[in-house]
């Protein structure tokens, strides 16, 4: 393989579907030279955008989380997208709270970075983008 | 390959045990988060709680936040502790970069470890 390959899919922003996007990174990165280490660290990230995406985007109102899995000799880099409100990243990070959402939200952002190669987070009023990206072990 | 949770409550040498099989996540966690309020309230003096991950095989943040929750309450009410066995090396990865393993939350490679220590 010598040019990217790019493989989309959108979900509606529903905790329902945050499994199928899990199962669709793994069956993706499966068919790249990823360890089974990787392939679990790589369907944990990409749940953790999604559940942020679903948690916190479009409030009670529902909307779609994009993705795009880009597929690369050495690396998979994976594109995640809303259209909801956005939210402050640095400061609704926490891990002390007593709610059990503000701890996932901490607890998700710390897995993103200590589990993927890359990770870059992109938020605003029209949206929020996460880019993941995780090489291949040479 | 289980998307769903399931969930089943039994004792062992009097502690109660929570038998989880299937995946963790946004979508399933709220069946685990009422299968802990049902042991508190079921066992409000218990000081020792076991969930058993034996058959888990994807567990992430909204999880271990209820787990994390759950035990900060154990450990409010009666000084009690979480015990969780049974995971794979790659749940018990999670839980260590997640930082969460305190005081009031332990992790034992089987159920027998777990009552052998725990009735000492």
């Amino acid at each position: 393989m010598t040019d990217s390959v790019t493989i989309k899919l959108t979900i509606p922003s529903l905790s329902d579907y945050v499994g199928v996007a899990r199962l669709t990174a793994s069956g993706i990165a499966n068919r790249m030279k990823f360890t089974h280490e990787d392939i679990e660290d790589i369907k944990i990230a990409v749940s953790e955008a999604c559940t942020n995406a679903v948690q916190y985007a479009y409030g009670d109102s529902l909307g779609e989380i994009e993705m795009a899995f880009g597929i690369y000799d050495d690396k998979l880099e994976i594109v995640i997208s809303d259209s909801g409100k956005g939210f402050d990243i640095e400061s609704d990070v926490t891990t002390q709270e007593d709610d059990p959402e503000k701890i996932g939200l901490g607890l998700g952002i710390v897995f993103m970075r200590s589990l993927m190669d890359q990770v870059d987070y992109n938020t605003s009023e029209t949206g929020t983008t996460v880019t993941l990206v995780k090489k291949v072990s040479s | 390959m289980v998307l769903d949770l399931n969930v089943s409550i039994r004792e062992n040498s009097n502690i109660p045990v929570i038998d989880l099989e299937g995946e963790i996540d946004v979508y399933t966690y709220p069946k685990l988060s009422d299968a802990l309020q049902y042991v508190f309230e079921t066992y409000p003096t218990a000081k020792d709680l076991i969930v058993n991950l034996d058959k888990i095989r994807y567990i992430d943040s909204t999880g271990l936040g209820v787990i994390a929750n759950s035990a900060n309450q154990i450990k409010k009410m009666n000084e009690g502790y979480i015990n969780i066995i049974n995971a794979t090396p790659q749940i018990k990865k999670i839980f260590d970069v997640s930082g969460l393993i305190s005081a009031n939350f332990k992790i034992f490679d089987s159920e027998e470890d777990a009552i052998t220590s725990l009735g000492n």
